[in-house]
């Protein structure tokens, strides 16, 4: 059994049909692209994926349990983890922060043990940190510990919202366009990283982007999303050369 | 390294916050004992503390949680009402420590369960409801107060909420609750000492929580919602914890409100308490807890220094919200600020990049 399987996925807002009839099956370790044009119901798979929507029809199991329409945070737990298109970022706090928020599941106290500094305090946060620390350290982000989020450049605040995923032990990562905004250097540098990432942490990544070569270069597998229908699913090569693809981008524009 | 510092700067924050506080309480104590110490000013110190401990609690909900409630004085109403209750009708049948401790717990136990009653529909929706379901509610418990009679005869409790005659109580019974004249003969409890304690111990409450698990998880919640779900966070338990929280304060500050005094009347506790308080958590500014304490007993004296100009109270107190209201939120006048503020620090530590590069 794969680790995500969705069969006939759909949502409708209103008339109109976000998305329809989407299966999708992802395989333990995997890195796999979603594209589309614009508009096409990428995210809108993610935040079904996500439970910030509910699906109107269809749904989604992960290792074996459904988690069709539960609630994000259930869902994290369950382990979903995701990053934004408009990074949402916790602004006002720091960087090591916006890390520590997402450990909440994995490295608990209780409120007492807070209020009172209890010695389970001092010992967890000390994890915390360490752990924190070590995310930041793999994008690059340890030196910026104790800004705050909202003063980092841009590229850094996509590379945060990854380390803050990451946090929240994945078993599955959603990034959506992880690459928007970026350079051709730091794209470059994303995508080494995104690769180490799945490598050493051994979750499935899926991934939407407009970048092709950023998709091509490192997804194993592609579906591609249009009118919130799938015209087709492959390795890269095989939808680089697929007419139906080439003619959405075509259309789209 | 990093760990270290940032430990040390929240830590020497805090310390700095008790310090001001245990320093205000010495300052008191000095001028008291020389007697230099006005008789007006004397009378509101009990009030101060109140006031610190309303502005911080308040500003849990709005500037840790970043929800805007306005019945803060609500709270302070319930807690106020249930603590008295509790020590006239203990006075004199208990030691009075265990009256007053009895009453202040009373008090915040009482101000926190409708803090839940408020909290649970309210919070479980997303969007600014709070803001209008607590005004409701602070006019409500305003209301309600200042028609409840209630006393107790041989019989046992009578309660109405029309007149004192239709409580049907023997005329040989006690009253509790008057209607609006709400509770009097109060033995008066609440210290200076007594008010710091509980400020000291609001604060430390209060800023653990901020520095904890549970207090980052409520900060995520209000910078941004969906994204403290994505990563697991159950959004209304903690809006739930930060807002009971702070209403369990504000009832243990209306018990020592209330206990100040030899009367209690529903009336004191209405929307412009609501506002004033409010209007201290806007000073100090949002989300500083410190500038609370601050704000809060300063604006407390105010009125009492500015006595020959009462008239124009509210318009001072209006002309220094927007003025300070402009100072901290306005974009060019924070960087304004933050370009002196860098400028002066620059000047005073050599190598001011020492930090970046490290
Ligand atoms: N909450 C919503 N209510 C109504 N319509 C919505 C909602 N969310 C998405 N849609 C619609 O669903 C369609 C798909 O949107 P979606 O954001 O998923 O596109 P996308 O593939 O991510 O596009 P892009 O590449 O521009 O990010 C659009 O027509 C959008 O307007
Ligand atoms: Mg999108």
């Amino acid at each position: 059994m794969a680790l995500l399987e969705v069969s006939n996925l759909g949502i409708a807002f209103g008339g109109l049909q976000a998305v329809a009839q989407l299966d999708l099956k992802i395989e333990k370790g995997h890195l796999y692209g979603l594209i589309g044009p614009n508009g096409a119901g990428k995210t809108t798979v993610f935040n079904m994926l996500t439970g910030v929507y509910t699906p109107t029809e269809g749904n989604i199991v992960l290792d074996g349990k459904d988690i069709t329409g539960k609630s994000p945070d259930l869902i994290s737990k369950a382990g979903v983890a995701r990053t934004f298109q408009n990074i949402r970022l916790f602004n006002d706090m720091s960087v090591l922060d916006n890390v520590k928020v997402a450990l909440h599941n994995q490295i608990r106290y209780s409120m007492w043990t807070g209020i009172l500094r209890l010695p389970a305090y001092r010992e967890k946060e000390h994890e915390m940190d360490r752990e924190a620390l070590r995310l930041l350290k793999i994008f690059d982000l340890d030196k910026e510990a104790s800004l705050k989020a909202s003063q980092l450049p841009y590229g850094k605040q996509r590379k945060l919202e990854i380390a803050r995923a990451l946090a929240t032990n994945p078993k599955l990562l959603l990034l959506d366009e992880p690459a928007a905004g970026m350079n051709p250097n730091e794209t470059a540098e994303l995508m080494n990283t995104v690769r180490s990432v799945r490598d050493q942490f051994g979750i499935a990544i899926l991934l939407i982007e407009h970048d092709m070569n950023f998709v091509m270069g490192i997804c194993e597998e592609i579906t591609v999303l249009d009118y919130g229908r799938v015209i087709a699913h492959g390795d890269g090569k095989s939808i680089r050369n697929n007419p139906k693809v080439i003619a959405a981008y075509l259309g789209g524009d | 390294m990093f760990r270290l510092k940032n430990m040390r700067k929240s830590t020497k924050s805090n310390l700095v916050t008790f310090g001001i506080v245990i320093g205000f309480y010495i300052v008191i104590q000095i001028l008291s004992a020389l007697g230099l110490l006005t008789s007006s000013l004397s009378g509101q110190l009990v009030p101060i503390c109140s006031y610190v401990i309303l502005a911080v609690s308040l500003n849990l909900t709005v500037g840790i949680l970043g929800e805007l409630s306005l019945g803060h004085a609500g709270f302070m109403s319930v807690g106020a009402f249930s603590g008295t209750i509790v020590w006239t009708t203990l006075y004199g049948q208990v030691p009075n420590w265990l009256g007053l401790l009895l009453s202040f717990v009373v008090g915040g136990v009482v101000a926190g369960l409708f803090g839940f009653i408020v909290g649970v529909p309210v919070l479980r929706l997303s969007g600014d409801y709070l803001a209008i379901v607590t005004l409701a509610f602070g006019e409500i418990i305003k209301n309600v107060m200042n028609a409840c009679y209630l006393g107790y005869d041989s019989t046992g409790l009578h309660l109405s909420f029309k007149d004192a005659a239709s409580m049907n109580m023997d005329p040989t019974g006690t009253m509790i609750i008057n209607g609006a004249m709400g509770i009097t003969g109060i033995k008066k409890a609440s210290t200076f000492t007594i008010g710091i304690v509980l400020v000291i111990l609001t604060l430390l409450v209060i800023l653990n929580l901020i520095n904890s698990r549970a207090g980052r998880a409520i900060e995520s919640i209000r910078d941004n919602e969906i994204a403290a779900r994505s990563v697991g966070i159950n959004i209304t338990k903690y809006k739930l914890m930060a807002f009971i929280t702070s209403a369990v304060f504000a009832g243990i500050a209306g018990v020592l409100y209330s206990l100040n005094y030899s009367s209690l009347v529903a009336k004191k506790f209405d929307y412009n308490t609501s506002i004033l308080i409010l209007v201290f958590v806007v000073l100090g500014g949002i989300g500083n807890i410190r500038g609370s304490v601050i704000a809060a007993a300063l604006l407390t004296v105010l009125p009492e220094l500015l006595r020959a100009v009462n008239d124009y109270r509210m318009l001072i107190y209006a002309i220094v919200l927007i003025v300070v209201m402009i100072f901290s939120q306005s974009p060019q006048v924070v960087a304004w600020r933050k370009r002196i503020l860098d400028g002066i620090r620059s000047r005073m530590k050599p190598g001011p990049k020492a930090k970046e590069v490290q």
